[in-house]
């Protein structure tokens, strides 16, 4: 765990030198910050729900442009073989590339906190639900980043790498769509599998260990199975 | 330290690496010759735990490298082909970030001692990405040595480098071979002379011939063998003079210690000479007894870049007859045969 940090350390470093990713932090803050005007003085209402709504489409574009960096360059600069032949376990590459981006995602979206005192100056805001709200794009965030790792761990390609994880974000973003085309049963199952059902959960202030679990096994799925690629890097040579 | 036994790798259907097995002592320094693609690299990466081997088994310091994949990684130090660099860090920034990886006790003094043996303190603070090709190459290294590895795998250690940044980094890499093991691959034939206390060649996957520089020379070279040129223009080989290629033939195959005389025409001769004699004052005497016209008179020795040729440039049998063409199968015989493999 400690090799993870070390790595997600040297990543972090990485950000704040990236011209990506302040422009996805200016991007996102920007955006968040029209959402919550726009939904302020539309509803005329104190709460975010309107801006997490919209934020979590954001989220679906700018995540895997995050993560893109992450595990495609290194082996596009042959820096991989530095880690991979460091006394460091695969996984542990992974988890510390992981925790970088949503480090740095979590810190973005933390700026955005700057909206709870003004609700709270000129209105009454559901405290609760604005908490369970974000921990709803922390929790989807570490989906899509966990995405956009694997994502980054098929190619060597920076813009490959983050074409890839958009599609399959929006993908799994719409999969339900594909659901209510196939009948009840198979709906049911599909509606589980998207998350986006799950976040409407958590931003409406329901928290259920079910829309937990499922962002936590498919964050940790998505890992898994970029640490698998990586070590299939390995026998491919 | 390094243990290499019936090493195979495969690229999908290529085999890059075809029963490869040879052995490293404690201590020493040895060099890894072989042409581009011959498996050098492959080789090396296995060792270093990056990639699996497809079949056989390697260790280091009694490591198996894909076992204990984690405790050879921990003894090694590797400088690969293309130098693993973050270009936007600077120099003691990525030493840092090499050494956190390596879990190195004291890593201040071990960076600056690295840096130092490195040449390269005085651009600590750079960004890599300004770096020349050489300076880079010597973070690389700096890199490898830091923690004090047991083992030292570099690849193409000196390649990109000025001659004089040459000779600094095999200098560096004799200090740390005094008290290392060091594997080191190049293409660079003097290199291996200079630094390494024993080669192994390796070609299209296979190692074809290993020694010291030295006995690699006496072994591949065989009998000495000695060319004389002797003047033969039209008109020369007269009555007069005594001279005919015949007689001088008769003449050079009767000095006491010639096993045999090959004539190439046109008065140029191959001469075989009885192991370990040097037999060139003895043909130079007889010659100019005779009064004939010495033009040359040379020994046939073959330099590391013969032997090396010789082995990796094996053209299939009558595509290319040359000259060369008719040694290879006497060197191929040699390094099949003579050259035990330790």
């Amino acid at each position: 765990m400690r090799n993870a940090w070390i790595v997600a350390r040297r990543e972090l470093y990485a950000y704040f030198v990236s011209p990506i990713a302040y422009l996805v932090a200016a991007a996102f803050l920007l955006l968040s910050g029209l959402f919550f005007v726009v939904g302020a003085a539309r509803w005329q209402d104190a709460t975010l729900q309107p801006m997490f709504g919209s934020l979590s489409i954001v989220l679906i574009f700018l995540a895997p442009v995050l993560t893109m960096r992450l595990l495609s360059r290194e082996q596009d600069q042959g820096t991989i073989e530095l880690l991979l032949t460091a006394p460091v376990r695969d996984w542990e590459v992974v988890l510390g590339k992981f925790f970088s981006s949503l480090i740095y995602y979590a810190g973005t979206l933390a700026l955005t906190g700057l909206y709870i005192p003004v609700l709270v100056l000129y209105g009454h805001p559901d405290l609760g639900t604005i908490g369970s709200g974000y921990l709803g794009l922390v929790l989807l965030g570490a989906a899509l980043l966990a995405l956009g790792v694997l994502s980054s761990s098929l190619t060597g390609n920076q813009i490959v790498a983050a074409v890839t994880g958009v599609v399959a974000s929006v993908g799994l973003w719409l999969l339900d769509l594909l659901g209510s085309l196939l009948g009840d049963g198979v709906q049911q199952v599909i509606g589980y599998l998207t998350p986006s059902g799950h976040y409407y959960n958590l931003i409406d202030g329901i928290v259920d260990t079910r829309d937990l679990v499922y962002y936590l096994s498919a964050t940790f799925l998505f890992l898994f199975l970029a640490s698998r690629v990586l070590e299939a890097r390995r026998w491919r040579g | 330290m390094i243990d290499v036994a019936h090493l195979c790798k495969d690229y999908g259907s290529y085999r890059a690496l075809d029963d490869v097995s040879f052995h490293v002592d404690q201590g020493e320094i040895v060099g890894f010759l072989g042409p581009n693609g011959a498996g050098k690299t492959t080789t090396m990466r296995i060792l270093a735990g990056y990639m699996p081997p497809s079949e056989g088994h390697a260790s280091v310091a009694g490591f198996d490298v894909f076992e204990d994949s984690l405790d050879v990684r921990r003894r090694i130090g590797y400088l690969p082909e293309s130098v693993p660099l973050y270009t936007e860090m600077s120099v003691s920034a990525y030493l840092r970030y090499a050494a956190d990886l390596r879990r190195v006790p004291d890593r201040r003094r071990a960076i600056e001692r690295a840096m130092e043996a490195c040449h390269i303190a005085e651009r600590a603070g750079d960004p890599i990405g300004k770096l020349s090709k050489g300076l880079r190459q010597r973070v690389g290294l700096a890199q490898a040595i830091l923690h004090e590895p047991q083992v030292l795998i570099l690849d193409e250690p000196t390649i990109g480098l000025d001659p004089r940044q040459i000779i600094e980094v095999r200098e560096l890499i004799k200090e740390i071979g005094r008290e290392h093991t060091v594997l080191l691959s190049t293409h660079i034939l003097p290199e291996v002379s200079q630094t390494c206390s024993r080669v192994l060649i390796i070609n299209e996957g296979q190692i074809v011939a290993e020694g010291t520089p030295e006995e690699l020379t006496a072994r591949l070279h065989g009998a000495p063998r000695v060319i004389v040129a002797l003047r033969g223009t039209p008109g020369f080989p007269s009555a007069e003079s005594g001279f005919s290629f015949a007689g001088a033939l008769q003449v050079l195959g009767a000095i006491p210690g010639v096993v045999g005389v090959d004539s190439h025409g046109e008065g140029r001769y191959e001469i075989a000479c009885a192991p370990s004699v040097d037999l060139r004052p003895e043909l130079a005497r007889a010659i100019v007894e005779h009064g004939w016209d010495l033009l040359e008179l040379r020994a046939a020795g073959m330099s590391l870049e013969d032997i090396f040729l010789q082995l990796t440039t094996q053209e299939p049998a009558g595509k290319n007859p040359t000259a060369d063409g008719k040694l290879e199968p006497e060197a191929q015989s040699t390094a099949a045969g003579d050259v035990p493999h330790a």
